[in-house]
């Protein structure tokens, strides 16, 4: 059976729930064969297996993350060249479509983004237009590349050998043209990740300030969810950009999104549109969001989410 | 400097979006024809990195006669001159054709920085800066918020899921923006009548030094087998709050057993 490649996306030497959503998805293609770059692979290499990696191709080199993107994409066509693949995933972040599109170009292969779901043949299904059109496509030439949206398939375990492999490349001029001086973390919390969370509240410009933002996370917290915000809320400053849910921040597809104080601006959906349940607290009855939600209550924000915080909590 | 900035012409997103039926290529007579909103935001960070270290500003597009519109918008914000790369051949391009094309006709304009939006409201994939840089050779400044030039040192602030990572390099670059990045200017009436005179270079595949067979429809390395409309997501229920909006959510969570 040929080879899946998956690259996997860690933090702190976490594997992120995408990679596990990808192997899951690579199986039904082929023998998933895991790709980690950096450091710290050894603590990750039994979940990988879990899920089902045959193989894990660890690139440990700290080399290949000190420069924007270009190495991992140079990593990548190599294994491409060496183990023939029958298509490589990776996840559909910013940065991971990035990768994507430098792999296609140097390997001349066609990448497909957004992709909510995969079959057999790498046939891959978008949702586009903000979710209004599904769409089924394919790569007819070289190697399909596919970027999948985080929280799109469901993971699920299939133990595999996990057998391990160093790897490494050498890096060209080019590869190395844009160096990464600093990394930047913004503070992130115990709450879960934005774009992998099942539940995500969101405060807007109803929330009306930095301090306020504790009745979202209040909310957030009694639902064991993530916080997002919207542009009117990070660009205030009243939240972190790192948590901007849209068209240029993140897209989100959980079980369950909570719009507060949330117009629902056509950037604004661009990001939550394929949310399963949509809820939405906003004083204006006329707020766009209230068109996509499945229970809505036109009310204050600063009466009725707590009060549902509340409730919630009396439930716990 | 010779800044080129890459303006596409997507449908407004406020109009609806179809796709085509025969091709399942966009339909782009289906909805309005506007600067894609990032676009923008690249062309009035060229603006002020020229007003800055002086030089030319480049606008070039591809895409079919209509995108003309857009391209004036653009001069009239304050470019100096574009090139309209349009051709029947290009339809249909997928996007490692566009890149491909894109960086042909960036052989004939040259260039010391090409600064482009991060992504498209239309078909949204996020990969043309990735894929300039890598065909060009040049270093990818991509998802800056923030852009410093110094002679011919650059560094920009690279937004990512974390927070942001700095970034160094020198130019030639490829350079994409985020909208956190700067506001952009309207055109002024003066503006506007200036970019009536302002030279647009409009050219085929043929003078870009493009090859048919690596562009268009036929010979994208990506198919769209089929498509449909998504089912229509159900009206909700909606209620105004009286003292009781919130515990009636909770109510609405139990049944879906959320809570
Ligand atoms: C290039 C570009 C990219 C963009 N990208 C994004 C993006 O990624 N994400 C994004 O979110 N936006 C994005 N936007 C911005 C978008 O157009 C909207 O401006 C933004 O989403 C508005 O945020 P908001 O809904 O919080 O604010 P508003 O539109 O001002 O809405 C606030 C809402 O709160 C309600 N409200 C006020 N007070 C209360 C109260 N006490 N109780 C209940 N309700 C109350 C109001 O009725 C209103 O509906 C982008 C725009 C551009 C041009
Ligand atoms: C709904 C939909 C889905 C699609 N999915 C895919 C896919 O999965 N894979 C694929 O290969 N192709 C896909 N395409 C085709 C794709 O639209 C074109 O190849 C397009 O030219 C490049 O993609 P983009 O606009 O998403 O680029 P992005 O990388 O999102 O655009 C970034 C920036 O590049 C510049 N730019 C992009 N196109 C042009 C242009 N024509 N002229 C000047 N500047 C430009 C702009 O500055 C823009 O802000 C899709 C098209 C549609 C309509």
């Amino acid at each position: 059976m040929a080879e899946i490649l998956v690259l996997v996306d860690h933090v702190d030497g976490e594997v992120k729930k995408v990679t596990l959503e990808l192997l899951t998805a690579a199986r039904r293609l082929g023998e998933p064969a895991a790709v980690w770059i950096g450091p710290g692979a050894d603590g990750a290499k039994d979940k990988l297996a879990e899920y089902g990696a045959a193989k894990i191709y660890v690139a440990a080199d700290e080399e290949l993350t000190s420069y924007v993107v270009a190495p991992k994409a140079a990593l990548l066509a190599q294994l491409v060249a060496d183990k023939s693949p029958a298509a490589v995933l990776v996840s559909a972040t910013a940065e991971g479509k990035e990768v994507a599109g430098r792999l296609a170009v140097k390997t001349g292969s066609g990448v497909l983004t957004d992709v909510v779901d995969v079959a057999e043949g790498a046939v891959a299904e978008h949702s586009i237009f903000g979710g209004g059109i599904i769409a089924h496509a394919k790569v007819k030439t070289g190697t399909p590349i596919v970027a999948v949206r985080p929280n799109s398939i469901a993971p699920e375990a299939a133990p595999a050998a996990g057998a391990e492999e160093a790897v490494s490349v050498t890096l060209s001029d080019a590869d190395k043209a844009a160096k990464i001086t600093e990394k930047v973390v913004q503070e992130k919390g115990e709450r879960p990740d934005l774009t992998e969370a099942a539940i995500v509240v969101s405060g807007g410009r109803g929330v009306g300030g930095a301090e306020n933002f504790k009745i979202i996370e209040d909310l957030a917290d009694s639902l064991g969810a993530a916080v997002g915000a919207s542009r009117a809320a990070t660009d205030a400053g009243w939240y972190p950009h790192s948590f901007q849910v849209g068209q240029t921040g993140k897209t989100v597809s959980p079980q369950l999104y909570i719009a507060v104080g949330i117009s629902g601006a056509i950037q604004h959906r661009a990001g939550m549109q394929t949310s399963k349940t949509i809820i939405a607290i906003n004083k204006d009855s006329e707020a766009p969001i209230f068109e996509l939600v499945d229970y809505g209550v036109v009310g204050d924000l600063f009466q009725v989410a707590p009060q549902l915080t509340e409730e919630i909590n009396k439930r716990r | 400097m010779n800044i080129v900035v890459l303006v596409k012409q997507v449908p407004d997103t406020e109009s609806p979006r179809k796709l085509k039926s025969d091709d399942s290529t966009l339909d782009r007579a289906a909805a309005d024809g506007v600067i894609n909103e990032l676009d923008e935001y690249a062309i009035e960070e060229a603006l002020r990195i020229k007003e800055a270290q002086g030089g030319e500003v480049t606008v070039l597009t591809m895409g079919p006669d209509k995108a003309t519109d857009s391209i004036r918008k653009a001069l009239a914000m304050g470019a100096d001159k574009a090139v309209h790369l349009v051709d029947e051949a290009l339809a249909g391009s997928d996007a490692l054709q566009t890149s491909y094309a894109i960086q042909q006709a960036l052989g004939r304009t040259g260039f010391d920085l090409v600064v482009l939006g991060s992504e498209s409201t239309d078909a949204r994939t996020g990969v043309l800066a990735a894929m300039l840089a890598e065909r060009l050779g040049v270093p990818q400044l991509s998802l800056a918020n923030k852009v410093e030039i110094d002679g011919s040192a650059i560094k920009i602030q690279r937004q990512t899921d974390y927070g942001f990572d700095k970034v160094e390099a020198s130019l030639p670059a490829v350079v994409s923006v985020v909208e956190k990045i700067n506001e952009p200017r309207y055109p002024s009436f003066k503006g506007i009548m200036a970019a009536k005179k302002k030279p647009v270079d409009t050219i085929g595949i043929a003078d870009a030094g493009i090859d048919a067979a690596q562009v268009g429809l036929a010979n994208a390395a990506t198919e769209v087998v089929d498509f449909a409309e998504a089912p229509p997501r159900a009206q909700g229920q909606i209620v105004t709050d009286e003292g009781d909006g919130g515990a009636k959510i909770a109510e609405f969570l139990a049944s879906k057993k959320f809570v």
